[in-house]
């Protein structure tokens, strides 16, 4: 039997999926434990016990000068700066994509310039971001913002424009103004597109925003991380590692589910 | 060249409900259709066949005003000549003829409530508008799934849906772009009583697209061929398609016009 046309059974299957990870936690064990008895003050790989005892220590254990969970002060900071920017970024791209992709006056006006725009580096306007909005939120919200809007844009313009001819003809046949189009024919079948755009967006999202609070922060997943870097603290720096990991696929997970609920028209093509 | 277009008379009183004068279409300096004219009757079903890229298909884009032609014009009753689609003009394609995102009372109501300002009825209009969509759903065999989405629905009901809907919409014509050409031949037959009863119950005037000339003939009062009367075979694309033979399909599909003497003798 050909390889393309071999399956693995139900069983096999979820082997299969977790046999990376089984790998992937192997060679860090084993790593860490040849360092480790090379030398137990080694802190570039420590055990996987103390990794746990810290992230427990993290998510219990208030700081002693603050008095405050940290790891939820950042947590917070972080995921706020984040679903500003990515929302500003949904509701720009999702106004300008819809009229982009409606409107043929507006499309030969924005598409050329969108299409350039999204070739600019964001990360290489931190610093203008930063001389522009100041340190403070302002700039890492922006900086989201301008790094995601652009390919959102460019994908959801491109979703209006691939609704067939039939149904645009269609709704006018009975009777729909460009406004009504707009809102009762294009809008309600990009939504979907919106959230599969911003899922896989929210990759990038973290990306600036990592780098942002890195840069210039007080709190925040990031800066902590860029933070205890200095110490080596490979502990604390794993166990933010393996949250925001968390963090996100809970995220995107989220999403999913709220897609499936609200677009049950859309079949199994989510 | 070119008999005078056949004219419905009633009483001695030319009757003209869709007048086309004059028409031609071509794109980028190819023509795909030249000198149509055509007068069609209130209530008559017009089958339009042909084959494929012979321009019938596009003649059922002018008659839509989803585009201008180069020359000439399309007038139902005398009106305006329309530059873009509207409710005068309802049209059942062959694919993406709903909409997939509302459920079928919902693919219904939409012909009523997408004439407002802002697409949606006020609260009182909307439980009467639901209500004719149920009646109008009973009628057409479609009421036992109302609240289902249209991907969930076959080939033939999502065309039956189709075609309530644009008549909900109550046009002053109906175009038909191969509405049945997605289906197997059984659906087929019962899609061709379909459309026979509502034409009975409505007296639409109907424009038919198909490629299927048994059908054009079933269906239609009148069997429209599109054909190149003139061929250069140095040159396929010099000329463009023309209504070449126009049937009176109610007889058994006698013709009693022939628009184009030398056709055959060009079109080897």
């Amino acid at each position: 039997m050909r390889l393309v046309n071999r399956h693995p059974s139900r069983r096999a299957a979820i082997v299969l999926a977790a046999l990376p990870f089984a790998a992937l936690a192997l060679a860090y064990v084993v790593g860490s434990e040849i360092r480790l008895a090379a030398n137990p003050q080694d802190k570039l790989l420590p055990a996987p016990g103390t990794i746990w005892e810290t992230a427990v220590r993290l998510f219990t254990v208030p700081d002693p000068r603050s008095g405050e969970l940290l790891v939820w002060q950042d947590t917070w900071a972080s995921l706020r700066r984040l679903a500003i920017g990515v929302g500003l970024a949904a509701a720009i791209s999702l106004v300008l994509g819809m009229a982009i992709g409606l409107l043929p006056y507006l499309r030969r006006t924005f598409a050329g310039f969108v299409a350039v725009i999204s070739m600019v580096p964001p990360l290489a306007l931190l610093p203008v971001l930063f001389i522009v909005f100041g340190l403070g939120e302002v700039s890492k919200i922006v900086l989201i913002t301008i790094g995601i809007a652009p390919f959102l844009t460019r994908d959801l313009s491109q979703r209006v424009l691939a609704i067939p001819r039939e149904q645009m003809v269609k709704a006018q046949t009975l009777g729909a103004s460009s406004l009504v189009i707009a809102l009762r024919v294009a809008l309600p079948q990009t939504l979907p597109h919106l959230i599969g755009g911003v899922r896989l967006s929210l990759g990038a999202a973290w990306l600036f925003l990592i780098a942002a609070e890195a840069v210039a922060s007080d709190v925040g997943l990031g800066y902590r991380i860029f933070l205890v870097r200095r110490y080596l603290a490979m502990d604390i720096i794993l166990t933010y590692v393996i949250w925001i990991t968390v963090l996100a696929f809970a995220i995107d997970w989220t999403l999913r589910w709220v897609s499936r609920r609200a677009f049950p028209w859309m079949g199994a093509s989510l | 060249m070119g008999v005078a277009p056949r004219l419905p008379v009633d009483g001695g009183v030319v009757v003209s409900f869709v007048r086309v004068r004059g028409l031609w279409q071509s794109y980028g300096g190819r023509p795909i259709l030249e000198r149509i004219d055509l007068d069609v009757a209130k209530g008559e079903f017009v089958s339009i066949v042909g084959a494929s890229g012979c321009g019938k298909s596009t003649f059922l884009r002018l008659l839509l005003a989803e585009e201008m032609p180069s020359r000439g014009t399309i007038r139902i009753e005398d009106g305006p000549v329309a530059r873009e689609p509207g409710r005068e003009r309802g049209v059942v394609f062959q694919r993406y003829s709903v909409f997939p995102h509302l459920t079928v009372r919902a693919n219904v109501v939409a012909a009523e409530s997408f004439a407002t300002r802002r697409g949606w009825l006020s609260r009182a209009g909307r439980q009467a508008a639901r209500d004719r969509a149920d009646a109008l759903l009973e009628r057409i065999g479609l009421a036992h799934v109302a609240d289902a989405y249209p991907a969930t629905l076959s080939g033939g009901m999502q065309q039956r849906l189709a075609i309530g809907q644009a008549l909900t919409a109550r046009p002053r014509i109906l175009l038909l772009d191969e509405p049945f050409g997605a289906l197997d031949p059984g659906t087929r037959l019962s899609m061709h009583d379909f459309v026979s009863e509502l034409r009975a119950e409505t007296g639409m005037t109907i424009f038919m697209v198909t490629h299927d000339l048994a059908e054009g003939f079933k269906l239609g009062d009148r069997v429209l061929v599109f054909d190149k009367p003139r061929w250069d075979p140095h040159e396929p694309e010099a000329f463009g398609a023309t209504i070449t033979y126009d049937f009176d399909a109610r007889h058994g599909g006698i013709p009693y016009q022939i628009k184009e003497d030398d056709h055959a003798a060009i079109h080897a």
